[in-house]
C-alpha cells in the first residue's frame, strides 16, 4: 500500500533519472510498427557500440499515430520525428544524436496530420514508456483518480462526466454519465466495472493502440468509474487477437497492485478495487454487451434481450457499467480538467474528441484523434493526405460491419454521432477505410454481408437465416445472375432483417447494404443479369 | 455428486502443469472456462476430446455445455494445427487493398482454401477478422511472424520461406 505521498517521491525518482540523459530515443513498440521492438534493440545496442549509454536513452513508447512511415522514433529534447527507420539504420541515428538531424528519414510535423489533430485519449501515446509504471506516473497517469479519491465524492465525479457530454465510443453513443448514475443507483454491494476491448470490427485498431501504448491510462479510467458508482471489481474483455496488449495490460495491472493503485485500500483510503484480464476467443457479437457478459461467464456469447440492462443486472446477475476502451481513457483528462472543459471541444450533441484508425486507400494510414465535429473531407483529404497512386477517392467505409459507406461527394459533413447517422452510416467505434475506383461497393456490401454471417450467433432466426439470404443475393448480384426483382428483394429482406433481430449485430447487419443501395445504386443497377443480347435467347 | 477434489490430468505431460495452474487460479470455478481452453490450445496446439473431458470434469462443467464453448468461438480450434501457418488478415483494409489476390494464390499453389490444412499436415491457411495493423495492409502473421504490405506472389515467397526452413 502506498500513500499519495510515496506516489509522488516514485515520480520525483523518475524525474530525476530522465533528468540524467541529455538525449532519449523514442521507439514505437506497438503492434503498428511490428519491427519496433528489433529497431528499439539495435537502437540500444549502437548507442552502447558508441559509449554513450550514460547521455542517451533508448526507450519503447507506444503508437505516435503514423503507421504509414513505421518504424517511428523521436528523437529528444531534439524534438525530431524519423521514419521509417530500420534496424540498419541505428548506427546512423545514434551518431547523428545530438548533431545534424538525418534528412532522408526526417518526418515532417508542420503537416496536417500532426497539426490538425487533437489529442486527449491519445496523449500518452507516443510518450508513456507502456511497460514501466513510473514512466505513466511521471506523465501524469493517476492524478486523476488521486484527485477524484481525495478532493470528490462519487456523486461530484459522476456530476462532472455528466457535464462533459461524454457519450460511449464503442459506438452506440449513450451518455457516459447517464449510465454512470443508473450503475450508481442501482441496489447491490457488489457491483463490476468491465472495460470493453473486445474491438471487432475489421478495420479499427484504435482499442488495441491505447491498450497497447497507455494501458494505465485505462486502468485509472475504471478505477475512477468504480469509485463513482460503486463498484469494487473490474474485467477488462480484450481480444485474444491482442497478444500485444494482453502482455501490457497484464503487466500494469502487476505495477499498479504493487504501488497500491489497485486492490485494497487504494491509495490507503477504503476504496477497494482490482482488475482482472478475461480473454475473447473470436466472436465479433462478443461486443454486444449482454454477449459479452455471458463470455465472460464463461458460457457461449449469445445476447439476451434487454431490459433488464447490465446497469441493474449484469454480470452474474449484479449492476454492471460497460464501458469502451477509448470511453474509459476519456476519463482521466475528464476529471483533470472538469467537464466543462471537455464540453467546449466538438459539436451540440457530441462532445470532445474521437480517435479514428485511417487505413484503405489513403496516404497517411495511421491513427488520428480530432475533435468532434470535423468533417470526413478534412480527416480523409487534409489529415489522412487523400488517397495515393493519383487515384480519385469513391467513398469512406465508417462504423464496420454495422455502418455504410459515404460517398466522396458528401464528405463536408461534420462527424459526430447524428450526422453519421442521417447519411446511413454511424460513428461506430472509428474504423475509417477509403476506397478509391477500384473498389466495387456491391462487392464491399457483400464482404460486410459475409462477415455478419458468419459472426451472427445463431440464436435468433432474422440473423441467422436473414445474413445468409441476403448474401446469396449479393453475390448472385455480383456473379450478375440477379433479376430487377432481386434487387427489390434484398432491400425489403434488409429491412425485415434489421427491424426483427434481436440485438445490434442483426439490426445493423443490414447497414452496409443499405447504405450503398442509397449512395451507389446505379452501381447495383449495372450488376444486375444483362438482357439477352441478340442471337442468345 | 462432484468430486470435491479434481480429477487427475489425463497423462504425467508436463503441459498439464500450466492448465491446472489456470484452473487453480480461478479456483475451479466454472466461469474459468474460456480462459482454461485458452491454456489448453496454447499449450497443446488445439482441443483434443481427452483435454475437453478434463477440462469439463475439473470446472464441473457439463460436456455439452463444454463442447457448445469451444465449437462457439472461433479461436478455438478441434483440430491439429499443420506444421507451418499462415493466417491470413481478412478484415476490411486488407480485403480492399488484395486479400482476394493472395486467396487465389494459396489456393493455386498449395490447394487450400481459408480454414484448412494440407493432407500431409505441412501447412495451416487460416483468417483472421482484422489483426488491427491496417496500416500495413494486407498483412499476415506467418509461424508468429507479422508481414506487412503483401502481394500474391510475395505471400507465397514468405511461405516457401518458413516452409523450407530447417532448424539446426
Amino acid at each position: 500500500m502506498s500513500t499519495i505521498d510515496e506516489i509522488e517521491e516514485v515520480v520525483e525518482r523518475e524525474r530525476e533519472r530522465l533528468a540524467g540523459f541529455r538525449h532519449r530515443l523514442l521507439v514505437c513498440t506497438a503492434s503498428g510498427c511490428p519491427n519496433g521492438r528489433v529497431v528499439r534493440e539495435a537502437l540500444a545496442a549502437a548507442v552502447a557500440e558508441a559509449g554513450r549509454d550514460d547521455e542517451v536513452e533508448v526507450a519503447g513508447v507506444g503508437c505516435m499515430g503514423l503507421c504509414a512511415k513505421g518504424t517511428l522514433v523521436r528523437v529528444l529534447p531534439a524534438d525530431l520525428l524519423y521514419g521509417p527507420v530500420t534496424s540498419a539504420d541505428a548506427a546512423e541515428v545514434v551518431a547523428s544524436v545530438g548533431g545534424d538531424p538525418i534528412e532522408r528519414l526526417v518526418v515532417d510535423t508542420e503537416v496536417p496530420f500532426f497539426t490538425r489533430q487533437l489529442k486527449v485519449v491519445l496523449e500518452g501515446s507516443g510518450r508513456v514508456e507502456p511497460d514501466r509504471i513510473e514512466s505513466a506516473l511521471a506523465e501524469g497517469a493517476y492524478g486523476s483518480l488521486i484527485r477524484a479519491l481525495s478532493e470528490m465524492t462519487p456523486f461530484a465525479v459522476i456530476d462532472e462526466v455528466t457535464r462533459s457530454g461524454l457519450r460511449g465510443r464503442g459506438g452506440g453513443g449513450y451518455p457516459t454519465g447517464l449510465k454512470w448514475s443508473t450503475v450508481a443507483k442501482a441496489e447491490g454491494d457488489l457491483k463490476f466495472v468491465i472495460c470493453n476491448a473486445d474491438e471487432g470490427d475489421p478495420g479499427a485498431f484504435m482499442d488495441r493502440s491505447v491498450l497497447e501504448s497507455d494501458p494505465h491510462r485505462v486502468l485509472e479510467g475504471m478505477a475512477i468509474a468504480a469509485y463513482a458508482v460503486g463498484a469494487s471489481r473490474g474485467f477488462i474483455y480484450v481480444r485474444a487477437e491482442y497478444p500485444l496488449a494482453i502482455e501490457r495490460l497484464q503487466t500494469a495491472i502487476k505495477r499498479a497492485r504493487r504501488l497500491g493503485l489497485l486492490g485494497r485500500d487504494i491509495l490507503t483510503t477504503p476504496f477497494d478495487f482490482d482488475i482482472e484480464v478475461r480473454l475473447g476467443a473470436g466472436a465479433f457479437v462478443c461486443g454486444e454487451e449482454t454477449a459479452l457478459i455471458a463470455s465472460i461467464e464463461g458460457r457461449q456469447g449469445h445476447p439476451v434481450p434487454r431490459p433488464p440492462y447490465p446497469a441493474e443486472r449484469g454480470l452474474w446477475g449484479r449492476p454492471t457499467l460497460i464501458n469502451n476502451v477509448e470511453t474509459l481513457a476519456n476519463v482521466p483528462a475528464i476529471v483533470r480538467d472538469g467537464g466543462d472543459r471537455f464540453a467546449a471541444l466538438g459539436t451540440a450533441g457530441s462532445k470532445g474528441t474521437k480517435v479514428f484508425a485511417l487505413a484503405g486507400r489513403v496516404a497517411n494510414t495511421g491513427l488520428v484523434e480530432v475533435p468532434m465535429g470535423t468533417t470526413l473531407g478534412e480527416i480523409i483529404h487534409e489529415i489522412g493526405g487523400g488517397v495515393p497512386e493519383g487515384r480519385t477517392c469513391k467513398a469512406v467505409q465508417t462504423g464496420g460491419p454495422s455502418g455504410g459507406c459515404i460517398p466522396a461527394d458528401l464528405f463536408d459533413t461534420p462527424v459526430d454521432y447524428e450526422s453519421l447517422l442521417e447519411l446511413g452510416s454511424m460513428m461506430g467505434s472509428g474504423g475509417m477505410i477509403v476506397m478509391d475506383e477500384t473498389s466495387d461497393m456491391v462487392d464491399v456490401a457483400r464482404f460486410f454481408m459475409e462477415f455478419c454471417m458468419t459472426e451472427s450467433c445463431g440464436k435468433c432466426v432474422p440473423c441467422r437465416v436473414g445474413t445468409a439470404h441476403l448474401h446469396d443475393l449479393l453475390r448472385r448480384i455480383t456473379d450478375r445472375q440477379a433479376s430487377p426483382d432481386e434487387l427489390a428483394d434484398l432491400e425489403e429482406l434488409c429491412e425485415m432483417v434489421r427491424d426483427t433481430s434481436l440485438c445490434g449485430l442483426g439490426q445493423s447487419a443490414p447497414n452496409p447494404v443499405l447504405s450503398t443501395l442509397r449512395h451507389f445504386h446505379d452501381e447495383y443497377v449495372e450488376h444486375l443479369a444483362a438482357r439477352p443480347g441478340p442471337g442468345e435467347v | 455428486m462432484y468430486n470435491l477434489v479434481p480429477p487427475e490430468p489425463p497423462s504425467d505431460d508436463t503441459r498439464w502443469k500450466i492448465v491446472g495452474a489456470t484452473m487453480r487460479r480461478h479456483r475451479h470455478r466454472p466461469d474459468a472456462l474460456i480462459e482454461t481452453l485458452h491454456a489448453v490450445q496454447e499449450a497443446f496446439g488445439h482441443l483434443e476430446p481427452e483435454a475437453m473431458r478434463y477440462v469439463a470434469e475439473s470446472l464441473r462443467v457439463p460436456l455439452s455445455r463444454m463442447y457448445g464453448v469451444a465449437t462457439f468461438y472461433h479461436f478455438f480450434s478441434l483440430e491439429p494445427p499443420g506444421d507451418h501457418t499462415c493466417i491470413l488478415c481478412t478484415g476490411t483494409a486488407c480485403y480492399i487493398k488484395g486479400v482476394p489476390g493472395i486467396v487465389e494464390a494459396v489456393r493455386s499453389e498449395y490447394g487450400l482454401e481459408l480454414g484448412e490444412t494440407a493432407a500431409d499436415g505441412s501447412l495451416s491457411f487460416r483468417s483472421a477478422r482484422c489483426l488491427g495493423a491496417c496500416g500495413q495492409a494486407p498483412i499476415a502473421v506467418i509461424d508468429d511472424e507479422m508481414v506487412g504490405g503483401l502481394t500474391p506472389e510475395s505471400t507465397i515467397e514468405e511461405i516457401r520461406k518458413v516452409m523450407s526452413h530447417v532448424d539446426h
